[in-house]
């Protein structure tokens, strides 16, 4: 699976500033090694600057039945319970709910280094998928169709009410926390005012990691990053086949075999000499992966005629490779124009495009995002899904509550010792 | 030879494999290709057709080599309950049973024979450096660390190149032949799943001189469940809705490169 890690970890993007404004950050002596955003992105924290963590933690998966009886499509007849992990204290302690970015696991690396963190502090740690996670389309969204930042909400509210529910007679648990990185901080914004109105768990502190500002921004920027593959889309097997030669170079090299860790791609990265194109090319193939799998989990789930004609029945021994073929070649916003909006106008009748762009923004939640105290924001300046300026829109809503790094890109940095040890202070002075 | 063989798990694998293989040549193809079930005479027409959005002229990047597709899928879906229902449970009481310390023991001690697989096969490849650190390892390991209960090798910084048969074919020049999902042993391919029987032959060969013949009867199966306990990999938990298809493509890149160091 290392390939797919690599793919997975690269993620990139656009703009480079390196101005440490923040209130609340250490500006000028922040140590965090790549001040390029897209190498900051594609390849992490060498594990020398890493938070020194456990590696063994009883982080275990489990599943549950949101839907019971639901019926799941044949060809993806393995989705039918959600999976989730835990990692939980045999004391009584506080218990905080992460939320994995786009496309991404319960169990995935980011992930499962912030349960490190927070279970190694002694906090219960319960980790969920992203809604746009293909498992979460089919075993935990009401409506099959994510992107939503409302219903997202709502069906991560569910979930974790269920989950919840179950763990009762478990655990003893004093407080309630939540956190979530990229997409799963924005959905971690909405989540923490429905719980304002349904009163199930009463955060105590809420911490949003680089999250997007507007959704539709930043899955236009990251659609365009495919734009950076030399010859368009149509060529990406000559690009592939091109960065193959030279990472194979690397590869005979060294003396590892496929341990494809953040050194070893920061290695790779500089033997290769990638071009800030080529990196932006693979974090847009990185996105464009997911993109692919949830838009056509959520057509087999909704049965909307997406990519699959509506009267074709698929099987779970059916050749799906047409279907991955033409995904693969559709973006975000081809979901959002062909797909989520016509899906969801049906039920928000009158509403434009525009508008409803709009309201998929923490700009529509703006108020109670002031409001807010206990929501706290740790971000970067160069964060590559943001569009120039919209940084500021941290700094101006959450004040002080902003904490925001002169590097790191988007997500690059979360290992980072600084960032380990902000995250843990944000719920520790308010737990003990 | 042939009746230590007999005792090895390996073995029912291999036969496995090569009824499979051999069925397979056999009957091409072996199960018909399942369609697409139609409710309507005609497909109706969705948002994005292939028609609409593939160019003709632009290959598939993970056009594979794979005749035999159908039976491996099914072989692909045995194994997810394989692993489901025998293979992770097992796992999971080993894991609850044995100590962590204990555990790393005994990969390290199977992991100096898979070494010793690798010197014969860098041999083969005629690779001196490869040789030399694989033939190191096992040297240090054996003695040092407790007869390789303890990778002394590896704490010292000592590289570990891996090779089996499936790559020293390559090396010359084999091709890979028709992708293959092996019963439990998962993805390969015909020149891989060839390659299996020479080191198998190998360790056997290794075993029988330096252990005895109860040890070597009990250990096989562990060796089976200490390899899959050390495996991240779950089938049907990617998160992709194309498991089948990237798997597939991931090995044929994988072994390119296993094969190219």
């Amino acid at each position: 699976m290392s390939l797919k890690t690599t793919f997975l970890r690269s993620l990139a993007g656009l703009i480079g500033l390196l101005l440490a404004t923040s209130i609340h950050a250490a500006t000028g002596n922040y140590g965090y090694p790549h001040q390029d955003p897209f190498v900051a992105t594609v390849v992490g924290t060498p594990s020398a600057d890493r938070a020194l963590l456990p590696q063994d933690i009883p982080f275990n998966k489990r599943t549950i039945m949101i839907y019971e009886g639901r019926p799941v499509p044949d060809a993806v007849w393995f989705e039918s319970a959600l999976r989730y992990s835990v990692a939980l204290q045999k004391h009584s302690a506080p218990l905080i709910f992460l939320i994995a970015g786009t496309g991404a696991a319960h169990n995935g690396a980011k992930n499962h280094n912030m349960a490190r963190a927070f279970y190694q502090a002694g906090f219960h740690v319960v980790s969920l998928s992203s809604p746009t996670y293909g498992n979460f389309v089919i075993a935990g969204s009401s409506t099959g169709v994510p992107g939503h930042a409302v219903r997202d909400a709502q069906d991560l509210y569910t979930v974790m009410e269920r989950v919840w529910s179950g763990l009762r007679e478990e655990i003893s648990v004093t407080d309630f926390y939540l956190t979530g990185y990229s997409l799963g901080g924005f959905n971690a914004a909405y989540v923490s005012q429905l719980d304002e109105e349904r009163q199930a768990f009463d955060f105590k502190k809420v911490l949003l990691i680089n999250p997007p500002v507007s959704l539709y921004n930043s899955i236009s920027l990251l659609d365009r990053m495919m734009e950076n593959i030399p010859g368009g889309e149509d060529n990406f097997q000559t690009f592939f086949e091109d960065l193959m030669v030279g990472f194979t170079e690397v590869y005979k090299k060294t003396d590892d075999s496929l341990d494809f860790g953040d050194d070893f791609l920061y290695k790779a990265y500089e033997a290769m000499d990638l071009k800030n194109e080529e990196l932006a090319a693979l974090v847009g193939v990185s996105f464009r992966l997911s993109s692919a799998s949830m838009a056509f989990f959520s057509d087999l789930m909704t049965n909307y005629g997406y990519i699959k004609p509506r009267n074709v029945q698929l099987n779970r021994h059916s050749d799906l490779s047409v279907y991955r073929q033409v995904s693969e070649r559709l973006g975000f916003t081809d979901y959002y124009h062909e797909f989520f909006f016509p899906y969801y106008r049906e039920t928000h009748p009158g509403v434009s495009r525009d508008q409803f762009i709009e309201s998929m923004s923490l700009n529509s939640i703006e108020p109670y995002l002031r409001s807010a105290e206990k929501i706290t924001v740790m971000h970067n300046e160069d964060d590559i899904i943001l569009l120039p300026g919209e940084i500021d829109f941290f700094r101006q809503v959450f004040g002080s509550r902003a904490t925001i790094y002169p590097s790191g890109g988007h997500c690059g940095n979360m290992d980072y010792r600084d960032n380990v040890a902000l995250m843990l202070s944000t719920f520790q002075e308010s737990s003990l | 030879m042939r009746k230590q063989l007999a005792y090895t798990p390996a073995r029912i694998f291999l036969v496995l494999a090569i009824i499979i293989m051999v069925s397979a040549c056999n009957t091409a193809p072996p199960m018909p290709e399942p369609q697409p079930e139609l409710s309507a005479d005609e497909i109706e027409e969705p948002v994005f057709s292939a028609r609409r959005i593939l160019n003709d002229d632009v290959a598939d990047y993970t056009a594979d080599y794979d005749p035999w597709e159908g039976m491996n899928r099914r072989v692909y879906n045995f194994n997810y309950h394989f692993d489901h229902y025998v293979f992770l449970p097992v796992v999971h009481g080993w894991q609850a049973v044995v100590p962590s310390v204990a555990r790393h023991g005994i990969h390290n001690f199977f992991n100096n024979f898979r070494d010793m697989r690798t010197i014969v096969n860098s041999i083969l490849q005629l690779s001196p450096k490869k040789t030399i650190q694989a033939t190191g390892r096992v040297l240090v390991n054996s003695t040092l660390g407790l007869l390789g209960f303890v990778d002394v090798a590896s704490d010292a910084g000592m590289p570990r190149p891996i090779e089996d048969f499936g790559q020293t074919l390559g090396h010359w020049g084999v091709e890979s032949g028709p992708y293959l999902v092996l019963p439990i042993l998962g993805p390969s391919n015909v020149r891989d799943g060839i390659g299996l029987i020479p080191d198998t032959l190998v360790l056997t060969a290794v075993q029988k001189e330096v252990l005895t013949k109860p040890l070597r009867k009990t250990i096989f199966a562990f060796d089976a469940v200490d390899t899959r306990a050390f495996l991240p990999f779950r089938y049907y938990e990617t998160g992709s809705a194309f498991e089948y298809e990237t798997l597939r493509w991931m090995y044929g890149v994988k072994r390119e490169l296993d094969i190219a160091k």
